[in-house]
């Protein structure tokens, strides 16, 4: 393909150059907890564009539906009842999707050449039609993200809309949110909103009000503005301190050349086999790459 | 509403109670976040369960269901108590120092005059004392102990905080934490709003909550300023425009009601309704009456209204009592109805006591079904298991289903909580053979008149003269119908200044209401509706957001009823000398050099009368001044006063522990066999309450894939110090049932719903989303209003979903 609307600054199992002549903004979606009413319209935005629907499912004793994410549900809501002593109850209430980590966890865990891809704006997007359902993106996300469809084994996860912001709209949920809870620009724009935010709910009580962008993933191109910035976890288990698993940073630092070549033979050699029993076969092949070298590390 | 949703973010405080707006209005909510975000404003929220609106809120409180007019009545007394009305508003604008008739009085629960037996007051003593001159009497000095403001403070000084705790259940605390920063708005440099709903008027008590919230507004001086006001948030699309064109039993478009049946005299009719104003000086806008009722006439009859025949005054029904939603199904269960036409309408799921209800419709010859959506009711005879289990060879009921078109397919205009007629265009052609409604009741209506000139009748003359002046007569046209509500004249209008001038031609549409005439040259289908169509074009499709004044007040933008007034009462805004009470937010106020009143909003007021002349902003009233004292306007009393809920959790009334009678609405209307249908708290122990969820809407969105798939399956909601003591887990299935029925539903267990010590017992809150029924695409489950009980509010008979008593056990 000629240029894209989007640059790629990232490509899974690609050594190529990516190109880099064109100037990028970086991007990023601001999510600020403390005007959530957990109303769901962001997710009915997110099937709705998407073209997804989910199971008419249960209720399972919470407001939260669908339960958790699926390849048809990019994102859900999460509601945390809390109590302390000094604010009493509170409920917490969260968008729960991909955070669109500036270091992607599952770019690095991924074996399948092109399947995930980061954009130069910061926009980390699965390209399904590469997938090879192997589920390392599932290992590599640090906020257990990625969801492998059960219809075709493949890899699905919040696109951040990138096919609407590359002809610059918004993402489908910041376009809906009723409360203006979500808001999207530049990431540079979103931090200095982010800090008015700040400013005004520490006025309002909140001392350790804060910006949610976690150093360990290299910031994040979704950012939560949050009433309790000390303890990310109220918000039902939102990491406080995300980091790469090392079993990928390794991966992706030093083995990953060497695998690669274990799943180019792997692949040449069990072709046949691969089309007709699917691919998870080779996600064990390197996996046991993997660990025969951590191994050797040690 | 008073005011309008984009003003919300005026307001330094907000209290949502009687409503959930973050769960019901998340779009209209986000002016709560704008206040808080850009005008440092604190959100209260008081309500039985810690809702999604608490959620966002700095300071919420529990309350138990039903107990709003303690809990307000306890603000008012603190308010008074601590000095914290605003007194120059208050001695200017309302009634405090008007003299009442020496023999009113309240003892022992009921204000004078009870007839116990039939369940009605005699009015007579809830008046003012009146003098020589004509007006009403008044001690400005505020000594006299027959003056409202006496009358009012000792009225409200039983409620002091402990009684608040002790019949609302909410820590005394918290009480005087939520009162002291209502209180806070007492300052002319503050301003707070109110958010109320359906948790407010679906009450046997409700219209006297909404009138305590009221004076507590009036004592804060909150009234007709930005980012104040008293505001309704409507519980349907367009709820709104139904009562402003009149479309409840007692009602005629604009407010204007329907004669009595004891009132045949055309001009007694408008002489009652056409005040005289009751103090010096005062506008009483209402003496404009006859000018609205002759034109609304001629917008129905045309030339068949004439001088001679009182403009078809005999055309009009006069009515025997109000025919509410509840006396019609009570007519209905007694087999007095052979028809009945259900419009957007759903009524086995939206109406109280679903077996009295289904027996009641199993009683008719005919139902007509008007919806899009195939309902529950349309299948009310059909068996649906444990959801809806009857027995179709036992119901003879014919059933017709006439499929509409829904909103997105039709162009016109939709009345917002704000009053605002916001124009829209059909987004989609109706699929099948659904029709617009005004299509489906203009068929109708073709036919009935062909049968009437066929074969006549009793009277057939209101039938055959009704006008009928539509391009395609079988389907009115949205344009045609919003320009016959706006009003026309048939003569020439003169300017009055220079007779010589022509202003407006014959056959003209009309700019506004003050040129509507009761002389037979006009006419007006609506006449607060006048001004949205005019010969400049739809007003109401006007798209011009500009905000001079940074107020939110856009006058550019769709038409806001009356007279594109964005405010209701923004004359007190100012203070009596013209001047904002706060510079910082001017609204509307005296110019003298031009000579009238200014702003950024249409002055509620006449225009060129100077603050001298000593008229009151209150100009609807014929006192001039807003009311703390009802008069003979509300049923129950002049004053608002506690009643425990039908169903009473407590079985007293701690206000009245002895006196039984006033233990609920000593005048609420309660028909034969459904006062043994009402629970008691030895069987059904908890208090129960329903609601909606944001997820849904009504009972429409159930029949939507995207809404099912976020909510798919009925729930109630149950604290954990409940759950415990059942031994009931979140997504266990529980049986709740009422004196009425049982629903099956998910338990959600939660710590948002906390027992509360009322009167020495604690009482547990049941909380039971609405949303379920057994037609559409999510899970089937059954309908809430199973449980409710048959009885509503004492002036609007709005039923009372809120607040009934349940019990609850594992499945």
């Amino acid at each position: 393909m000629a240029l894209q609307s989007l640059d790629i600054a990232k490509r899974s199992a690609t050594t190529t150059e990516p190109p880099h002549a064109r100037k990028t903004i970086e991007v990023a979606k601001l999510i600020d907890v403390s005007k959530c009413i957990g109303c769901k319209a962001c997710q009915v935005a997110c099937m709705q564009w998407n073209d997804l629907r989910d199971e008419v499912g249960s209720c399972g004793g919470t407001y939260a539906n669908p339960t958790d994410m699926t390849d048809q549900s990019w994102t859900v809501m999460r509601y945390a009842e809390v109590e302390s002593e000094e604010r009493g109850l509170e409920w917490l209430i969260r968008k729960d999707g991909c955070m669109h980590c500036e270091d992607p966890g599952c770019l690095k865990a991924c074996p399948a050449p092109g399947a995930i891809i980061k954009y130069a704006n910061g926009i980390v997007d699965f390209h399904q039609e590469n997938c090879i359902g192997c589920g390392y993106c599932v290992t590599g996300c640090p906020f257990n993200v990625p969801r492998i469809s059960k219809k075709d084994s493949k890899a699905y996860k919040c696109t951040l809309c990138s096919d609407r912001v590359a002809v610059g709209l918004e993402p489908a949920c910041v376009k809906v949110c009723p409360t203006g809870s979500i808001s999207f620009g530049s990431k540079e724009d979103m931090k200095e909103l982010a800090e008015e935010r700040v400013a005004e709910l520490q006025e309002r009580g909140f001392k350790n009000a804060g910006l949610y962008d976690p150093a360990g993933v290299g910031g994040t191109h979704v950012m939560y503005v949050l009433n309790h910035a000390d303890k990310p976890s109220l918000y039902s288990g939102l990491p406080n301190d995300p980091t790469i698993a090392p079993t990928v940073s390794l991966w992706k630092g030093f083995t990953k050349p060497l695998a690669m070549a274990g799943i180019a033979a792997a692949a040449l050699g069990g072709l046949f086999h691969y089309v007709m029993k699917g691919p998870n076969e080779v996600s064990k092949e390197v996996e046991a790459e993997v660990e025969k070298e951590l191994e050797a590390e040690k | 509403m008073t005011n309008h949703w984009t003003d919300i973010k005026n307001a330094d405080v907000i209290l949502i109670m009687g409503g959930n707006a973050a769960e019901a209005h998340p779009c209209g909510f986000k002016w709560v976040t704008e206040a808080k975000a850009k005008n440092k404003a604190r959100l209260v929220v008081v309500d039985p369960r810690f809702t999604r609106s608490a959620a966002l809120a700095d300071l919420y409180a529990p309350i138990r269901t039903g107990t709003d007019i303690a809990f307000l009545g306890g603000v008012i007394n603190y308010l008074i108590t601590n000095d914290k009305v605003h007194m120059d508003y208050i001695k200017s604008y309302t009634d405090m120092s008007f003299l009442v008739k020496e023999e009113f009085a309240f003892a022992d629960g009921f204000f004078t005059g009870y007839d116990a037996d039939k369940r009605k007051y005699d009015k007579a003593s809830w008046e003012y004392q009146m003098g020589a001159d004509g007006y009403v009497r008044t001690d400005p000095s505020l000594q006299d102990p027959h003056c409202v403001w006496n009358l009012m403070k000792a009225h409200f000084s039983r409620y002091t905080p402990d009684v608040v705790e002790q019949i609302c259940g909410t820590p005394k605390a918290k009480f005087l934490q939520v009162a002291e920063l209502l209180a806070s708005t007492h300052t002319p440099d503050r301003v707070m709003t109110i958010l109320y709903a359906l948790g407010w008027t679906q009450h046997s008590v409700g219209s006297q909550i909404i009138r305590t919230a009221a004076m507590m507004q009036l004592l804060l001086g909150n009234i007709g300023r930005a980012g104040g006001g008293v505001n309704a948030l409507r519980g349907h699309s367009n709820i709104q425009g139904l009562t402003d064109l009149g479309l409840l039993s007692n009602l005629l478009p604009g407010y204007m009601t329907l004669p009595g049946e004891k009132e045949t005299d055309y001009d007694q009719y408008i002489a009652k309704r056409a005040p005289k104003p009751m103090r010096p000086g005062q506008m009483s806008y209402w003496q404009n009456y006859g000018k609205f009722h002759v034109s609304l006439m001629k917008a129905w009859y045309g030339a068949a209204a004439t001088k001679d025949n009182n403009w078809a005054f005999d055309y009009l029904p006069k009515l025997d009592k109000t025919y509410d939603v509840l006396q019609v199904f009570e007519l209905m269960h007694q087999g007095k109805m052979n028809g009945y036409v259900a419009q957007g309408f759903n009524p086995l799921n939206s109406f109280p006591n679903k077996a009295k209800v289904g027996a009641a419709l199993s009683k008719l010859k005919f139902l007509v079904i008007i919806d899009p959506l195939a309902t529950e009711t349309s299948e009310f005879w059909q068996n649906y298991g444990e959801f809806n289990d009857v027995d179709p060879a036992r119901i003879q009921t014919t059933v017709f289903r006439l499929p509409s078109t829904c909103f997105a397919e039709e162009d016109g205009a939709i009345i917002n909580s704000g009053r605002w007629l916001q124009w829209h265009w059909k987004g989609a052609e109706p699929p099948g053979e659904a029709k617009g409604d005004p299509e489906i009741m203009a068929g109708i209506f073709l036919r009935l008149r062909e049968m009437y000139k066929k074969d006549g009748g009793a009277f057939p003359d209101p039938i055959l003269n009704l006008t009928w002046p539509y391009k395609v007569p079988h389907e009115p046209s949205s344009e045609e119908l919003a320009k016959e509500y706006n009003g026309k004249t048939f003569a020439d209008q003169l300017d009055p200044k220079d007779p010589t001038k022509v202003i407006r031609k014959a056959g003209e549409l009309l700019d506004s209401f003050a040129q509507l005439k009761d002389d037979g040259s006009t006419a007006s289908g609506c006449w607060i509706f006048t001004g949205a169509w005019t010969e400049k074009g739809n007003m109401m499709a006007r798209r011009d957001n500009a905000d001079p004044y940074q107020n939110g007040q856009t006058l550019g933008w769709a038409f806001a009823w009356p007279a594109n007034r964005r405010i209701l009462y923004n004359r007190a805004a100012a203070d009596p000398s013209g001047k904002p009470w706060d510079p910082k937010r001017k609204q509307v106020w005296w110019d003298g050099t031009q000579g009238k009143w200014v702003g950024s909003d249409v002055p509620d007021f006449k225009v060129d009368s100077a603050p001298e002349d000593g008229m009151s902003p209150f100009i609807m009233n014929p006192e001039g001044v807003a009311r703390f004292f009802a008069r003979g306007m509300m049923n129950e009393g002049p004053f608002p006063e506690h009643y425990e809920p039908f169903e009473t959790p407590i079985g007293v009334n701690p206000m009245h522990p002895n006196n039984p009678k006033a233990t609920s609405n000593p005048a609420a209307r309660v028909f034969k066999g459904d006062m043994e249908a009402f629970g008691k708290a030895k069987e059904f122990p908890y208090a129960a309450t329903t609601y909606r969820l944001t997820e849904h809407f009504h009972y429409w969105t159930k029949h939507v894939e995207s809404n099912a798939i976020i909510q798919p399956e009925q729930f109630v909601e149950i604290g954990e110090a409940l759950a415990a003591e059942k031994g009931i887990k979140a997504g266990d299935k529980v049986k709740v049932s009422s004196n009425r029925g049982y629903i099956k539903a998910v338990a959600v267990v939660t710590k948002r719903i906390q027992p509360l010590k009322v009167d020495g017992k604690t009482v547990h809150h049941v909380g039971i989303p609405l949303h379920w029924g057994f037609k559409g695409v999510a899970k089937n489950g059954f309908i809430t209003n199973t449980l409710t009980p048959f009885v509503g509010d004492g002036n609007t008979q709005t039923p009372e979903f809120k607040s009934f008593l349940v019990n609850v056990e594992k499945a």
